[in-house]
């Protein structure tokens, strides 16, 4: 069999996490849901950090994986601010989605 | 088959399935178990490519902090009604959506794969070990992580803390109620949007907004 002699390459991870990066950018163009779109946004996310850690082994630079640290900091203030304006969103107008805040349409 | 073939293949396929499960979940507690599928996914290949200390931060701070965090807050207004998803608001919102789709999976494909060499490894990113702190071969590389961090990155970390209290205060000042603004929503308000509105006062939503922020 093929799969036998198969070994995981580098290569694989970045497929998967382009592949993750662009089911996240679909469904944040899809859905409604301001938690889902959130929640999209962190599809994407782990996909770049799941890139950077392969490029962090393939490069042998840890520097990588530092940089992921970061991304998750950036990724835990983003959803504490979007979740403090999703909170204030929906305390207004109940069962609002991302239709429904199109003031700035003009 | 190798094993790390099998654990890539696994773990690949959770992460894969727990996203498409985000993506078309009607309901948003679904979603948020979903996400914790695709977390958990990305953990195993974090070990798989002996990013150990990644991988538990991983776990603890996105499936333990993050999800609960949105779980909390679909819990707190009450949003988990399921969605309707076989209407489409925006004419044409669908096919441009898979069109973009496809071309942000299309052009790192093409980045990937016109550069792999007869090996599989990708040759357009330079040269290995020549840029930063190379990796020591060794199991656990926290104290590598953490040597680095608090030497070549102790300014983007210091810039972090700034970061988290500005995320922080901001999101007290979100979710506090301004002085006289009612509790009680308009019905003219609702009546175009939404037939079912949140069952919960609004009280105990400012209770526990307050803990949330902290």
């Amino acid at each position: 069999m093929m799969l036998a002699a198969t070994t995981v390459t580098p290569a694989w991870y970045l497929v998967l996490a382009s592949m993750l990066f662009a089911i996240g950018g679909v469904g944040l163009l899809v859905r409604r849901n301001p938690l889902v779109m959130f929640m999209c946004v962190e599809l994407m996310l782990n996909a770049v950090t799941l890139t950077f850690v392969t490029f962090s082994r393939m490069l042998d630079d840890v520097g990588g994986q530092v940089v992921v640290v970061f991304v998750l900091v950036v990724a835990a203030a983003e959803v504490v601010v979007g979740l403090g304006l999703v909170v204030a969103i929906i305390r207004k107008k109940p069962g609002a989605t991302a239709d429904d805040l199109s003031v700035l349409k003009g | 088959m190798s094993i790390e073939l099998l654990v890539f293949l696994i773990a690949g396929a959770i992460c894969l399935g727990g996203a498409l499960g985000v993506v078309v979940s009607h309901n948003p507690v679904h979603a948020a178990l979903s996400l914790v599928a695709t977390l958990f996914g990305v953990a195993v290949l974090f070990v798989a490519e002996d990013a150990h200390f990644l991988a538990a931060v991983q776990v603890i701070v996105y499936a333990g902090a993050i999800v609960v965090l949105f779980l909390f807050v679909i819990m707190l207004l009450g949003v988990d009604r399921t969605e309707r998803l076989d209407e489409e608001p925006i004419v044409g919102q669908r096919i441009l959506a898979a069109v973009v789709g496809l071309a942000m999976l299309a052009l790192p494909l093409v980045a990937i794969l016109s550069t792999t060499d007869a090996d599989g490894n990708v040759v357009a990113t330079g040269q290995v070990g020549v840029l930063g702190t190379p990796t020591e071969a060794q199991d656990f590389n926290v104290a590598e992580i953490g040597e680095v961090l608090f030497t070549d990155y102790l300014f983007a970390f210091e810039i972090t803390s700034v970061l988290l209290v500005i995320a922080v205060v901001g999101a007290v000042m979100l979710s506090k109620r301004v002085k006289g603004e009612p509790l009680a929503i308009d019905a003219d308000e609702i009546s175009n949007d939404d037939p079912d509105p949140v069952d919960e006062p609004d009280d105990s939503a400012d209770d526990a907004n307050a803990e949330i922020s902290a």
